[in-house]
């Protein structure tokens, strides 16, 4: 009856309707197979495109227990899918889910071209059983009965045979994202009205609180890696410190203005590596791509392959590792931590249970707290080695050959 | 069969990590035992190396997901 937690990411990197229009917005244009009930299905396919039952368990009563779930049936039956849960809580959604039924909803806001801009909370959805204006909610995204198809990045270049609309929802990513950018912005106008306040005095307060943070990050990050040049490429830097450390920490808070995932979602650290990729590769100098295409110091025949590895190299893999260390780390975490506060539920079996429960408490909460205090230093340590590796690539380009 | 399959794959990830990030940080400890001054310096070296490593691991965590849960 224990489930096994078979963890499988739901990655769509690789899908061609991945939301990278939208950073950190999942999109997911295809439609999933419906769900037959009292259907045996194993072992499971969570994010098959064949058409199969979409996330169906593989127990025995083939009942489904996220839906069920969100009808709101609380049938004594039905199982605790493991997997399914995290992958809800894992994957940007339009609501904040907060327990059995209820959810904070957030707004959608459509645009499709003809019929103007439409915009609900998505509780008009009811989790899918109300069609809202010609759009429907499968599976917790957004679908267009009519067969229209969500405008992203391919679909604008590539062009669709479908007519596109332009989804513009407020979702638990966007917001958390929104949120940390505000709190970015209160964070540091307070701390630079402090140091304007109190000119030549000791810091106090929030200004001792982010000071060792920016000197820290200024001095051992910057400075080494970038001798001269580093005040120009330093707002980039803590920008990006800063912005990967809040969005970090917000994911690790259990409940409502924090617990979106947005650091372990690939379309965010896609877009951090693209940028930061497009720095270095726009600050390089010539020195830079001289010794990369063709490196000095080995022999004639290698340097075009070395050539072709290095440019391979400084192109993707760099910028693809560190989209894929971020994500890895983080979205890892956050598995690990649901998947132990999922053993209460599977001790209790649903609340079948009591002692179960009690014993399932006491381990689950060691467990996490442990957990808890590896990811608030994951998410530090991330933060830091995202602006040290961007730091260090941006220093190899812009250095300058040395005079001999 | 395929989950089998890949979560052995990730097994053998998270043990060439921990071989990996374990050789780092033995061979930084007998750093810091010869030198104690330059232990800041040989921490921070450390951390970079460290999470190098575990980036290889991690692409190898990924490509888990993707066997286990094929996202054509």
């Amino acid at each position: 009856m224990i489930s096994t937690t078979m963890i499988c990411a739901q990655d769509h990197s690789g899908h061609k309707h991945s939301g990278q229009g939208h950073s950190g917005h999942d999109h997911s244009g295809h439609s999933h197979g419906t769900k037959a009930p009292g259907k045996h299905v194993t072992p499971k396919k969570v994010g098959s495109h064949a058409g199969h039952n979409h996330g169906a368990d593989g127990h025995d009563h083939g009942s489904h227990s996220k839906d069920a779930h969100a009808h709101g049936d609380h049938d004594p039956n039905k199982n605790f899918n493991v997997n399914e849960m995290i992958m809800h809580h894992i994957m940007d959604s339009h609501e904040f889910h907060i327990a059995g039924d209820m959810a904070i909803p957030l707004p959608v806001i459509l645009y499709v071209p003809g019929e103007g801009l439409k915009t609900f909370l998505s509780s008009k959805f009811e989790h899918g059983h109300k069609e809202v204006d010609g759009f429907a909610m499968h599976h917790g995204k957004v679908v267009s009965t009519k067969g229209y198809e969500s405008a992203d990045l391919f679909n604008l270049i590539g062009g669709s045979d479908n007519k596109l609309y332009y989804d513009f929802s407020i979702t638990k990513n966007v917001f958390t994202m929104m949120l940390g950018a505000l709190i970015m912005f209160l964070l540091f106008m307070m701390v630079a009205r402090g140091y304007k306040n109190r000119a030549g005095k000791s810091p106090k307060g929030l200004q001792a609180v982010m000071e060792p943070l920016f000197v820290f990050i200024q001095d051992e990050v910057a400075k080494p890696n970038i001798p001269h040049k580093w005040q120009k490429y330093l707002p980039f830097l803590m920008t990006l410190f800063f912005f990967i450390l809040i969005c970090n920490l917000l994911g690790l808070i259990p409940f409502f203005p924090g617990s979106g995932n947005v650091s372990g979602n690939i379309a965010f650290t896609f877009v951090l590596a693209f940028i930061a990729s497009m720095v270095v590769n726009f600050s390089a100098n010539k020195h830079f791509w001289a010794h990369t295409l063709w490196m000095p110091g080995v022999p004639v025949a290698i340097k075009p392959i070395l050539g072709v590895i290095e440019f391979i190299g400084v192109i993707i893999i760099k910028p693809a590792s560190l989209m894929i260390r971020l994500f890895a780390n983080i979205s890892g975490g956050h598995i690990i931590i649901l998947s132990l506060i999922s053993l209460i539920f599977i001790f209790g079996q649903m609340g079948e249970s009591i002692p179960g429960v009690a014993v399932g408490s006491i381990v689950s909460t060691v467990f996490v707290l442990f957990m808890n205090c590896i990811e608030l230093f994951v998410a530090f340590l991330q933060a830091f080695i995202f602006t040290i590796l961007t730091a260090l690539y941006i220093g190899q380009a812009v250095e300058e050959p040395e005079h001999h | 069969m395929i989950y089998g399959i890949a979560a052995i794959g990730a097994g053998l990830a998270a043990i060439g990590a921990g071989v990996g990030i374990g050789q780092i940080g033995g061979k930084a400890m007998e750093a810091i035992a010869r030198q104690p001054e330059a232990s800041g310096e040989i921490r921070t070296s450390m951390l970079i190396v460290a999470a190098l490593v575990e980036g290889a691991a991690l692409f190898a965590i990924v490509v888990a997901f993707l066997a286990a849960a094929p996202a054509a």
